[in-house]
């Protein structure tokens, strides 16, 4: 049986010191999982190593940490895997710390009501009911209840939330587990508040128009809600649905993009700006574009942007990007991928074989 | 020193629904939970809940079901108040916001179940139990100006006053290490079963019987305890569980030689028999040489359409994949039957109280007796939402005509002395045995000898490793001396509780001389109503337990012949 270093990070509260690590070698079957190795490190070295635990098969959510650098559950990934990821990979060392984002209680534990469970919080994570209250069930499309099952799928463990740069830069971002959580109701027909959900989160300066769209949380996540993507589908939600136009310029922005990328193929950043404002003439966009030249005077010192690319964008869209923009916009129905109906077309193709 | 109406112990679904029931009715509530709330082990509870809900259904067949598959041990008058009260509790559930999946029409939707006469089980994909739980949990947080929450506190002590009624709790509080007293009118058990008493198992690591424990320290009986559910499908290599809603969606079951072998034990329900039947026909062909070398069955889900395993059993199509390397819908999956449920629990009637007044106990932790000799899939999550709802409420309305009881200082120092006698155990000069070399040799044991079959000389084998553990779990080495997050003075703990199930469990199991429900002697091979048409219990007298009986309530179904 192949032995691994397990190099955990150890804080102790008590002592009134940093952070240390401690490496400790198990010997286990390489599909174990790291959860497993930790808990033989706790039950024949050192059983005050802490870290939260429980179903051990990825279900209650409590053992999120990062492993080799990376967010997600100790029991839900195996050594082979954990010791062959990170940079500094070595195929036998399996690096395991607290997650990010959270302060750290002791070892792997991390205060998950300070950060996760009061943004959980701040997005009203209730049903608020459509009114009357039928006497039976409401009658609802099962496609919606299969959609928001994706986000119903979230078991809470705060891998997103540890990996967030959003959250890094703005502790104050609602964040990716809270606003899927926020679209679990916005997309169940039984909620009687979806414009003033979306109206509210669009409004918030730390709400949906805060994600950078990283992609960090749709890694993270062990379940597949794929927060993100969670995000981008309440932004259009309040934007095409609602037309929620949001103080923040986000509703502006988002649309600027687009219609620079209909009309550039590649993005025309010196109009973008100008665009997300209301376009250069706007009064809003002058404060706006004051505020931005020392980010363009660094860009011109660096070489990143010369004038003439700036003011005269060689590139246009190709016919390409114009027919799949046409495609799109042209469907009755917006396309949303969802987890739980990935699947159909596979299905199909096996039919007609 | 929080004192409340009813307090709460446990945050699972009977504890997190007993809490919204007698907030609803007026008590100040408090929910206390050794994990988050989320963290409960409903959460793992896959395929779904029963109800009789169609029209073309009615709760007399339903509780008929539940009668027959408990082999005629339940109590017939608390299994006619589940059956009838599932329906309006699916809708409350519906209305509260449980994304239960739809039928074609928009109308709830159903899925087959074992051991049930009707497609009654309803559902969310295979993550029932995390989608109610969940949704309880927001109900929860909207309710935080009447229900204070308690999370990650263990506690260590029920109290009672001079009358012997139950007062509160002593617990203490994970994060800090600090111990506190609650005080509290009504106390309701809420908290779990106790697989962890055997290895392997289903169950969270959590799952270890505080309850259960604690209220038979108190001198609460303990009921049906022999009565243990090996769940038929469970993965071979770490005991996981794969849901019945496999088998209910269409998976089949085969020996090693390529047949359908339910056909030879089952041949109406098939695979669809009760649990008892199926998990104890996959081991007779693994014990007669039929099963796979590696002593399993196959289950095969591929009969099912992929889109449709993909929609609804994603949970165990992850499981087979992250957990054994198999995709399922391609290919079949390697299985045995596992330790899964306790059907036998604290001793209480259909309101949930125990036989010491002030305490309640739901769910898992509690013995109704609706489940008598086996229970039948999609009736655990049921009989916690019906019977932690009734407690809640009951216990809110007991606790109108109570003064607010006021526990001694000395309840504190005598926990506390307790902690500290843990922390600076003297474990003399030879090498002390560690928590987990106990609980491993206890779990190991349990699954060799109270397990599909039994018989007297396991049995006697059992009851004397179990003596001796309890004889070295206080000596068990403490490596963590700390008052933060101390997960090893709570395995200490826990250890004792587990002994004391386990002990329980072991004592019930020698004495139900006959085969019924989950408790088959080979030994005893056949049922014995004339003899054994009763419950055993097991109380604490003195230092000892103590057995006793107690009579099964019929209303309307007479035993007959079990067969599906």
């Amino acid at each position: 049986m192949p032995e691994y270093t397990l190099k955990l990070r150890r804080y102790d509260p008590h002592a009134g010191e940093a952070p240390y690590y401690e490496e400790f070698q198990v010997e286990l079957e390489p599909h174990r999982s790291v959860l497993e190795a930790i808990l033989k490190v706790k039950a024949e070295q050192d059983g005050s190593v802490g870290i939260r635990c429980s179903c051990r098969a990825a279900i209650c959510g409590s053992c999120g940490v990062r492993i080799n650098g990376r967010p997600g559950l100790a029991c839900h990934t195996h050594l082979e895997h954990a010791a062959n990821r990170g940079v500094n990979a070595d195929g036998t060392t399996i690096l395991v710390e607290p997650m990010g984002n959270m302060p750290v209680i002791k070892d792997l534990i991390v205060d998950m009501d300070a950060v996760h469970w009061k943004k959980i919080e701040r997005v009203t994570p209730w049903l608020i009911n459509k009114q009357p209250i039928p006497e039976r069930e409401y009658v609802v499309p099962h496609e919606n209840m299969v959609d928001v099952t994706q986000t119903m799928a979230c078991i809470q463990c705060g891998a997103c939330v540890s990996d967030c740069l959003s959250m890094e830069v703005d502790p104050l971002f609602v964040g990716p587990a809270a606003l899927a959580k926020a679209y679990r109701f916005v997309g169940d027909p039984r909620d009687a508040e979806h414009e003033e959900r979306l109206r509210d989160l669009a409004e918030d300066p730390h709400g949906i128009y805060d994600c950078t769209h990283c992609f960090n949380c749709i890694e993270a996540c062990p379940k597949g809600v794929a927060p993100m993507s969670q995000i981008m589908r309440l932004r259009r939600v309040s934007s095409a649905d609602f037309g929620i136009e949001d103080r923040n310029n986000g509703y502006r922005h988002e649309h600027a993009f687009v219609k620079n990328i209909r009309k550039n193929g590649l993005l025309h950043e010196a109009d973008l700006v100008p665009d997300s404002y209301g376009g250069k003439l706007h009064p809003r966009a002058v404060p706006e574009l004051i505020g931005s030249l020392p980010t363009v005077v660094r860009g011109l010192q660096r070489g990143k942007m010369t004038p003439a690319k700036a003011l005269l964008h060689p590139h246009k869209a190709p016919k390409e990007v114009k027919r799949i923009f046409d495609v799109v916009e042209g469907r009755e129905q917006r396309v949303e991928l969802n987890l739980y109906i990935s699947g159909y077309e596979d299905d199909e193709s096996e039919a007609q074989a | 020193m929080p004192a409340h109406d009813v307090l709460i112990i446990g945050a699972g679904l009977a504890g997190q629904r007993a809490a919204l029931a007698a907030a609803d009715a007026g008590a100040s509530v408090a929910i206390l939970s050794k994990v988050h709330p989320v963290r409960s082990h409903s959460v793992a509870a896959a395929g779904g809940i029963n109800a009789a809900l169609n029209p073309e259904d009615s709760w007399e067949s339903h509780a008929f079901d539940t009668v027959k598959g408990s082999d005629y041990l339940g109590d017939q008058d608390a299994i006619e108040i589940m059956c009838r009260e599932a329906p309006d509790e699916i809708l409350w559930l519906e209305h509260a916001g449980v994304t239960f999946h739809r039928s074609d029409s928009g109308h709830l939707g159903t899925r087959a179940f074992g051991g049930a006469s009707q497609a009654r089980t309803y559902y969310v994909a295979d993550i029932t139990g995390q989608a109610i739980l969940h949704v309880l949990y927001e109900r929860l947080m909207k309710h935080h100006e009447t229900v204070d929450r308690f999370e990650e506190w263990f506690t260590t002590t029920l109290l009672q006053d001079e009358d012997g009624a139950c007062v509160g709790c002593v617990a203490r509080d994970i994060r800090s290490g600090r111990l506190e007293t609650f005080n509290a009118k009504s106390v309701i058990l809420a908290s779990g079963g106790a697989g962890q008493v055997f290895k392997p198992t289903t169950n969270a690591l959590i799952c270890t019987g505080d309850g259960i424990a604690q209220a038979y320290r108190i001198g609460a009986p303990l009921m049906d305890m022999e009565m243990i559910q090996y769940h038929p499908t469970t993965l071979a290599e770490n005991g996981f569980l794969i849901t019945e809603g496999a088998r209910g969606e269409g998976a089949h079951l085969y020996n090693a030689l390529g047949e359908r072998f339910m056909e030879r034990y089952a041949p109406n329900k098939l695979e669809l028999a009760s649990r008892d039947v199926v998990s104890r026909a996959e081991q007779t062909e693994i014990n007669e040489g039929r099963g796979f070398p590696d002593g399993t069955i196959a289950l095969d889900i591929t009969k099912v359409p992929r889109k449709r395993t993909l929609e609804a059993l994603r949970e165990i199509v992850n499981i087979g994949k992250d957990f054994a390397g198999v995709d399922i819908t391609r290919e079949p999956i390697h299985i045995k039957p596992g330790m899964h449920y306790i059907m036998g629990g604290v001793k209480t009637d259909f309101d949930g109280q125990t036989p010491i007044p002030g305490l309640y106990a739901a769910g898992e932790v509690a013995c109704v007796s609706v489940h008598g000799g086996n229970r039948l899939g999609a009736n655990s999550l049921l009989d916690t939402l019906i019977f932690g709802r009734r407690s809640g409420e009951h216990a809110a309305h007991r606790a109108r005509g109570v003064a607010m009881p006021k526990a001694p200082a000395s309840v504190l120092r005598d926990a506390q002395g307790e902690i500290d006698a843990i922390l600076g155990r003297d474990t003399g000069s030879r090498p002390p045995r560690r928590i987990s070399e106990i609980k491993e040799e206890l779990g190991e044991t349990m699954n060799r000898y109270v397990a599909v079959f039994r018989d007297a000389e396991g049995l006697a084998q059992a009851h004397e490793i179990v003596a001796r553990l309890k004889q070295e779990a206080p000596q068990a080495a403490i490596d963590d001396k700390g008052t933060i997050f101390n997960q090893d003075v709570l395995a200490a703990i826990e250890l004792g509780y587990m002994l004391d199930v386990a002990e329980a469990i072991v004592l019930a199991a020698q004495e139900r001389k006959e085969s019924r429900g989950a408790q088959f002697r080979t030994d005893f091979p056949e049922r014995n109503d004339a003899d054994w048409l009763h419950h055993i219990t097991v109380s604490l007298n003195g230092d000892g337990p103590e057995l006793a009986t107690a009579p099964v309530t019929m209303t309307r179904w007479e035993p007959q012949e079990r067969t599906y």
